[in-house]
Parts: structure tokens; sequence; C-alpha cells
């Protein structure tokens, strides 16, 4: 069970050669800066473009291979747009329809009332598509795309035509729907706080090639890759609530690293979080401070030291078995005398819970 | 009063500016479509060839009709092979002219209406699981509704304020091609001023109401996508 495709193009002077092997669960992120092809490739398993010599097969089923190209409207999929791209001649509950009349064998394979609710449109449903807001529009679009019984969903950059508050207003219900629903979700992005929230599974597309791809976790922090080397680059943890104090006012999450202390609301007992730690946010020491102002200090072994620049170099850490990363400066790798292998103390100064 | 002659070639007019219109959408539609959408390369030569009766004079597009529809013409040579009879002269033969005369001004409201639409309406509804077909008729003709409207009152209209082309092939045979322009210009030139008016007038009214008539009903479509 899995989508297998490889796609070749010439589009003017950008050259698209990309081969994946996607799991058929959960959600992949096709992750790039603008112009590395991720649109292209959706467009592509969407059926939208026609690549010569391509081919794509899901869960078996040939898509396209030599003489052989299902067009767009025989595909099982559901695509959500940049824009919404609703039918400004129907209305909300008509768009919606739209989808559903056509959903023929693929109908059921989203509970679509359930995601209704979930996207929050129950009360929008008889509006007009022109009087919604950005962030509305995309609910729409999104709950249409669910409509039509899809066993793929392929997400364009769905939040990016959004302004910041729309788009911290359409996450949750994104977070929410994407661990509803029971397909395969492809969503392209160059938001890497996008990806940190929503994708189990991360492909790397640079200048119309795959860069990289497993594991969200691992590709974040992948060594030869740039993510890790980037300002933003971080690695992520999956911890369950396993205390709370309360005096404090802090969670304990536990991971196979240790327990990560993390002030906030408490969240409720054995439910799974994503954690996000920021390199730049690691410091590590010889020892363990007993005296820190630092909460998250844990035992960790370095794996790689990779420079960054004449100044920055990328530690890659291994906690518990979970790869952490720490941006440090050369001269500090120099003091501490870091090589691979060498037993160390991570402080984690700050943790953001993602979900 | 209008005399009852008068009132039939109104009949007429409105009848040929009616089957005219028909006929226009049923042609112009698709074509306008695969106008819109067709990247040939030499698309501009089809599109330079339809805007021609908006250049040519009038006379010269029914003088070129009437060669073509006359006995020795492709058009009525082929209608007479078939057992008809030649269609100059004949109702037929102006509701021809009429198409062609109008075509310009019902394919291009339709090609620029369908060419807003744009390619993501089309592949959003090809994305949930709509043929080619049925994305034409439930994305981009309710889509081009205010284009199709006016394409249809510029055909109707333009048909109504027809007189060269009609003069050329009509024959002027009252009841069938005697239309009301035709008419106006015959009261005129026989010095009958009453009747020029009472009909000139009837026209008028007839035209306006029918422009109020669309206008108002394209304001509403306008108002109310839905």
């Amino acid at each position: 069970m899995s989508i297998e495709g490889r796609f070749h193009a010439r589009l003017g002077s950008f050259q698209l050669a990309v081969e994946l092997a996607l799991p058929s669960r959960g959600v992949t992120a096709l992750f790039g800066e603008s112009g590395a092809g991720k649109t292209s490739v959706l467009r592509a398993i969407a059926g939208l473009d026609f690549h010569p010599g391509s081919q794509l097969s899901v869960n078996a089923d040939v898509w396209q291979d030599e003489g052989v190209f299902l067009p767009p409207h025989k595909r099982p999929v559901g695509v959500v747009f940049q824009e919404a791209s609703l039918f400004p001649h129907l209305d909300v509950r008509g768009n919606i329809d739209y989808a559903r009349k056509r959903a023929g064998a693929g109908q059921g394979a989203v509970d679509l009332e359930r995601a209704i609710e979930t996207l929050g449109l129950a009360a929008l449903m008889s509006r007009s598509v022109d009087v919604l807001s950005g962030g509305e529009r995309q609910r729409v679009a999104i709950a249409r795309a669910l409509a039509v019984g899809p066993r793929l969903l392929l997400m364009d950059e769905p939040l990016s035509s959004l302004d910041a508050a729309r788009k911290s207003e359409i996450l949750p219900y994104l977070e929410a729907l994407v661990r509803e629903v029971e397909i395969p979700v492809i969503y392209v992005s160059h938001s890497l706080d996008e990806v940190a929230r929503l994708a189990d599974h991360l492909v790397y597309l640079e200048n119309g090639a795959v860069a990289g791809a497993g594991p969200v976790g691992e590709v974040l922090t992948a060594p030869d890759l740039p993510l890790a080397r980037g300002s933003q680059a971080e690695a992520l943890f999956e911890a369950t609530a396993g205390g709370y104090d309360e005096r404090y006012a802090l969670n304990l999450l536990d991971f196979p690293g240790g327990v990560f202390v993390v002030p906030g609301e408490r969240l409720a007992a054995n439910s799974k979080v994503r954690l996000r730690v920021a390199a730049r946010d690691v410091s590590l020491t010889l020892s363990p401070h007993s005296e820190t102002s630092i909460l998250n200090v844990f035992p960790a072994k370095v794996e790689s030291l990779n420079p960054s620049g004449r100044a920055q170099a990328v530690v890659r850490l291994d906690v518990g078995g979970e790869t952490m990363l720490a941006h440090l400066t050369q001269k500090s790798v120099e003091s501490l005398a870091l090589a691979p292998g060498m037993a160390v103390f991570a402080q984690v100064k700050s943790v953001a819970v993602l979900a | 009063m209008i005399s009852a002659g008068d009132i039939t070639a109104l009949g007429v007019t409105l009848k040929l500016a009616a089957v005219s219109t028909a006929v226009l959408l049923v042609l112009g539609i698709p074509l306008a479509w695969w106008l819109a959408r067709s990247r040939w390369r030499f698309k501009f030569l089809l599109e330079a060839l339809l805007a021609l009766p908006l250049v040519l004079p009038p006379t010269v597009l029914g003088f070129y009709l009437l060669i073509a529809l006359g006995p020795d013409g492709p058009v009525g040579a082929l209608t007479t092979a078939l057992g008809g009879s030649t269609l100059a002269f004949t109702f037929g033969g102006l509701v021809i002219g009429s198409v062609v005369y109008s075509l310009p001004f019902v394919v291009q409201p339709l090609q620029n209406a369908f060419s807003a639409i744009g390619n993501r309406p089309l592949e959003a509804a090809a994305t949930l699981r709509a043929s080619p077909l049925d994305r034409f008729f439930t994305v981009a003709l309710p889509m081009a509704r205010p284009g199709i409207i006016t394409a249809a009152v510029l055909g109707f209209a333009h048909t109504i304020g027809e007189f060269g082309v009609v003069l050329m092939i009509g024959g002027n045979i009252a009841g069938q091609t005697r239309v009301a322009s035709i008419a106006v210009y015959d009261h005129v030139e026989n010095l009958d001023y009453v009747n020029a008016h009472w009909l000139s007038a009837g026209l008028l009214v007839l035209s306006f109401v029918l422009l109020v008539v669309v206008y108002a009903m394209n304001r509403r479509v306008r108002v109310m996508p839905a």
C-alpha cells in the first residue's frame, strides 16, 4: 500500500525529475522553496498536467504509465487549491453538493457530516460564497474536496493566500481534520510551521528533485539537508502527557529521552502531543548543571558536527534514541572539545507544544 | 394608426430576430468556447474571418450571400440538389444572412465571458469528478451567464436593426421576408411619412422595452449571483 510516482517534465527552463514513494497513510508534506516543483508534482498526481513518460500508481492502481493516463475526473482525489476556487454561481451548500452528487463509489470514504462540523461550516451552509471571508472560503473548499469521497487528499498551500490571522483561524481546523480523516493527505507547503504541525512524513524538494524524504523528524534534522542548517532548524518530539504540577502550572510530558517540563494549561492525561524544539534554543554543557534556570536538561550523545559557515556549527544529538539539533558557535564547539560519540547534557531553553 | 401590413412586417422582424438569436447561440456558444480554450496556432485566422461582418458594408456581405444562396451558388446548388428550392428571397435565406451578419456580435461577448472564467474553476470541477461535458454545462455555462445574456441581446438587437443584408437577399415579400426596416424605407421612398412615423415609433418603443427588460434582468443576475 503506497503511492509511487516518477515525474519527468521540462517546463521552460525548469526541469522536473521527481521520484516518490509515499506511505499511503498519514500526512505527507511536500516542502521546499518557491519554484522547487511542489505544485507541479501535486498537479501531476491530480492529473491536471500531463507529463509524457511519467508514472504514477496509487495502492497498486495505475494512474499513469506508458499508454495509460487517467484523466483528473476519474482519479479518486480531492484537491484543495491555493485559492478556494469555489463556484461563484452556487452557495456553500451548492458547492459541497456539487461534489457530493458526483462522489459515486467513493461516497462514505470520509465522514462528511463530521468534517463539516469539524470545519465549523454548519452555520454557513446557505450563505452565498462571495460574502465569506478568506478563511471561510478555504474551509468550504476543504469540505468540498472531502465531499467527493476521495481516497487521497491533495492540498496545495491551502493557507498561503490567507493573512496571519486567517491562517491561525483555520490551522486548528486543519490539524483536527487531518487527524480525523482516514485517507492519506499530501500537503504542499513552504511553511516550516505548517509542516511541523501537520506532517508525519516529509519530502524535501529542491530545484525540481527530491533532496530528502522520510519521517518528518528525520528529514528536519538530516545533516545533509539545508533544513538542519537554516535559522528555523528544529526537531520534533512525540510526547505523552504524564502529569501536572499544579503549583507551578507545569505539564510533565514523557518522551523516550526523558520528561519535558512545559508551562501551560493542564493537558488531558495520556494525550499525545507534538513538541517542537528549535536548534537555536538548545545549548550544551559537559555536566548536568544543578543551578540553572533551565528546566529541561537531558543527557545526550553527540552524533555529528557540521560546520555551517565560519562561525556556526550544527550539532546533531541522540537523546534517548530521538534526534535533537543544537546550533552552537564554532568557538563553543572547540572550547568544549565536542566530538562525535561524546556524552553531553542538552539544555533546552524553550519548547513549543504543537497539538 | 399603424397599418396591418406594417404589423406583419414587425412580426417578421421579431420572428427573424428570435430565430436568428436562437441559431446564433446554438452555433456561437460552442464556437466561442472553442475559441476561448483552444491553443491552436492559427486561431487568429478564424478570429479575423469571424470579425469580417463588423468591417464589411452589409451590401457586400449581402451580395456574396445572394450569389452563394442563388441557384448557381454552392449553398443554392446544395439545397436544390436536396430537392428544395434556393434560399434567396426566402425567410430561411434571411436567417442565414442574419446569422452571418450578427455572428461577431454574439461570438465576441461569449468568447470574452468564457475566457474570463479562467482555468481554475474548471480544474476544480475536474477534481470533483465532473467530466468535460459536465464541466461545460455545470460550470462554464452558468459562470458565463451575463456574457450569454449580453450576446443574446446584441444578436437580437442587431438583427432587428439589420437593413443592408436583407435588402440584398430578402426580396421584400410581404409576410415572408418583408421586415420592418425595409417597410420604413419603402414608406419614405413613397413619401408616406405618416406610416413611416408609426412604424418607426413602433420599432423604437419595441426595441427600448426589450432592452429595458434585458438590462433589468441582467442587473438582478449580478446582484444575486446564487
